[in-house]
């Protein structure tokens, strides 16, 4: 897999040209997998929903905090004035139960907090996933030894209760979806880290980066140069899945409270009270779960399908621009394997020390021995 | 054989050593944070002269690794408290008092954890049938309508999050149709019965995303082992696609679903957190977000030192699993 992959790579940091004809030839291959196609368009509306929440809030002419307390019912313990939780012209998904804040405008501002939170996380992440996985593959035995213990452990702790105990502590001043990506984002590298530095030790024993040194080129600039586009297809692959996975983190915090906090509206945070109000205000139960559900799953297939276009095994049986669709279409979609289950894969047998990258999945001598 | 005993020596010392460095990462990021410690330590309402105590009880003068050795002194050979006029003794695991109740945090966690152990452990049970299950069932069924439906089901299973799966699950079953009281936990050793059907909806709500991960792996990795030589080797010797698919294919997938069930327990414990506050079991998450929000950091260390030691041990118990189903890993 690798030597193709570099194969592709390599050829797209050749030259500008050569990075266009990648850049297309993804883009074909992405195309060609319809669900991808259905979810980059959902992400998309998504991304430009959260982007124009303050346009969208103008034009229904309200905002995500004023409280409306005339349309909630006091004597019954704060439900919505009016049928269904008080959908109408005004507020067009009704207002939330107790403080009458409009939903549809806490529902496009919580778009802003759940993408804006898991995309800074998913950054900070990559971030520190490449400087210490390179770092860890190309420098000297000690420095791998001592970063990948560090791995090691990063990977061990719980992310949900570290960054739960971690955001207790932090003051109340500090602006709370910064902090939320920010825990998430230092707390959860490990696996990612793991995966580079695989795919660096592989990268490195290549002819080309061998040929680099040979020609008296530094570390730093190998890296830089020879290494990290190389790492571009696994970096997007395995970060467009921590992009969903991110969302659902930041949103389990928000909904134990010790996330995003009122009055920032979240997702997570909205679903808090919910089940007290399932029978009164059916909607404000069904619309942050509808939007969290769909968010999730259109990432989780868009990144599938990045990976199936970034992997040129899986793509090559898309067959892109050989007329063959259909069957094409009918390969794909048996033989795939599923990209969430791709992730811990690669990560959860803890591969020994010095071993490079996918272990094959199945134990085929032993099968034959034990059944010879 | 004694490669593999070197083997299971090694992760064994090795999982003492990451245990080693999670209790100084949590004790230093824990007790080392800016501010007044003192005062984050003893809570938000605490008057002057608590948190004059709390700065005396911590040793806050002291550098900071000599208070890690006191606490880790205190976890293997116990320690005394002074709370106010009497003395405490804490015996020999000991994580501190709790700020908030003077409570033995060890303590109050043995009175948590068979709560937290039964929904963990009963929600393993379910999303390794369910998952194990419907991966193999796809694989078996592959190309076909069932399939499709069935990897349709599993992707919406990983995109569902926990407490939204739980909530939905509570309101359905409980509220609406009324097929099950909303639960509340009973001990195990007073009433086994009850202690299982309270406990259903939240091992479901827990393990149903957790399933979805396992029926892909299962399913993918079945489809990897169907594809290689050997298979077609049996199925040109006749052997049955029954014994195919139930025997080799899914002892090729053993492996990856052991590594893949380590890393669940991780998430899992996250998502008990989820559980537990959602259907108010009074287990360690929810004592642990309890005491979250009212800041009593001894017994937040304390918690996520109990949760990252079953972590860790977990991961290690996989290994040799691993290990044991496929022996290259040993070589290696």
């Amino acid at each position: 897999m690798s030597e193709a992959l570099v194969a592709s790579t390599a050829l797209a940091a050749d030259s500008s040209a050569a990075r266009a004809s990648g850049a297309r030839q993804f883009w074909r291959r992405l195309r060609a997998q319809r669900a991808a196609l259905v979810a980059a368009a959902v992400v998309a509306l998504l991304v430009l929903v959260a982007l124009a929440a303050p346009l969208l809030t103008a034009i229904e002419g309200q905002d995500p905090t004023t409280y409306h307390p005339s349309l909630v019912d006091s004597a019954r313990g704060g439900v919505p004035v009016g049928p269904l939780g008080g959908i109408g012209a005004d507020h067009w998904l009704g207002v939330e139960p107790q403080t009458g804040r409009d939903l549809f405008a806490r529902l496009v501002y919580g778009a802003r907090v759940s993408l804006g939170v898991a995309l800074a996380a998913t950054l900070v992440q990559v971030l520190i996933a490449v400087v210490v996985g390179v770092a860890a593959a190309l420098g000297k035995r000690w420095v791998d030894q001592l970063l990948s213990r560090i791995t090691e452990i990063i990977v061990a702790l719980p992310l949900m209760i570290m960054s739960l105990a971690l955001l207790a502590i932090v003051p109340g001043s500090f602006p709370r979806p910064v902090l939320v990506a920010l825990v998430i984002g230092l707390i959860a590298w490990g696996t990612l880290a793991k995966i580079v530095r695989a795919h660096t030790l592989t990268l490195k024993q290549l002819d080309y980066v061998a040929a680099a040194r040979l020609s008296g080129w530094g570390t730093w600039r190998i890296a830089r140069r020879e290494l990290l586009p190389g790492l571009a297809a696994p970096l997007i692959t395995y970060s467009a899945l921590l992009v969903p996975a991110n969302i659902g983190v930041e949103a389990a915090l928000s909904f134990l409270g010790v996330g995003v906090k009122p009055p920032t509206p979240s997702w997570g945070q909205m679903l808090t009270a919910a089940d007290v109000w399932y029978q009164a205000a059916p909607q404000y139960l069904l619309l942050p779960a509808g939007a969290l559900f769909v968010t999730v799953l259109a990432l989780t297939v868009l990144g599938d399908g990045v990976r199936v276009a970034l992997d040129p095994r899986a793509a090559s049986r898309l067959r892109v621009g050989t007329g063959r669709r259909s069957e094409a279409k009918a390969d794909a979609s048996t033989d795939t394997p599923a990209g969430g289950a791709d992730l811990p894969r690669q990560d959860a047998g803890t591969p020994p020390q010095g071993t490079a990258v996918p272990r094959p999945g199945a134990p085929a001598d032993e099968t034959k021995e034990a059944t010879a | 054989m004694s490669g593999f005993g070197g083997f299971v020596l090694r992760r064994a010392l090795g999982t003492a050593v990451t245990l080693l460095a999670i209790s100084v990462i949590i004790y230093v990021v824990f007790y080392a944070t800016p501010g007044n410690v003192a005062q984050i330590t003893c809570g938000p309402r605490c008057s002057p002269v608590q948190v004059r105590q709390v700065a005396e009880q911590l040793h806050l003068g002291d550098p900071l690794y000599v208070r890690y050795w006191h606490f880790l002194e205190g976890i293997l050979a116990g320690q005394d408290y002074s709370t106010g006029t009497s003395v405490q003794h804490c015996p020999a695991p000991c994580l501190g008092l709790s700020y908030q109740t003077d409570q033995q945090v060890t303590r109050l966690i043995l009175t948590k954890l068979p709560v937290s152990l039964s929904l963990v452990f009963g929600a393993m049970v379910v999303w390794l049938v369910l998952g194990v299950g419907t991966g193999v069932l796809s694989a078996w069924r592959r190309g076909r309508l069932s399939e499709r439906v069935l990897t349709g089901v599993t992707l919406a299973g990983t995109a569902t999050p926990v407490f939204v799966i739980g909530l939905i699950l509570m309101i359905v079953v409980c509220g609406q149709l009324e097929l099950l009281p909303f639960p509340q936990y009973v001990n195990f050793s007073d009433d086994p019965e009850q202690w299982a059907w309270n406990l259903l909806l939240p091992w479901l709500s827990l393990a149903l995303v957790e399933a979805a991960a396992f029926a892909r792996l299962t399913r993918s990795s079945m489809l990897e082992t169907l594809a290689e030589d050997h298979i077609r080797t049996f199925r040109a010797y006749g052997v049955g696609e029954r014994s195919i698919i139930g025997r080799h294919a899914v002892r090729g997938a053993l492996a990856s679903i052991i590594a893949l069930n380590a890393n669940t327990f991780g998430s899992a414990v996250g998502g008990a957190v989820l559980t537990e506050t959602l259907f108010g079991l009074p287990g360690i998450g929810q004592e642990l977000v309890h005491a979250v929000n009212v800041v009593d950091l001894p017994v937040v260390v304390g918690m996520v030192l109990v949760i990252g030691f079953f972590v860790v041990i977990a991961n290690a118990v996989a290994d040799v699993l691993y290990a044991v189903a496929d022996r290259r890993v040993v070589l290696a």
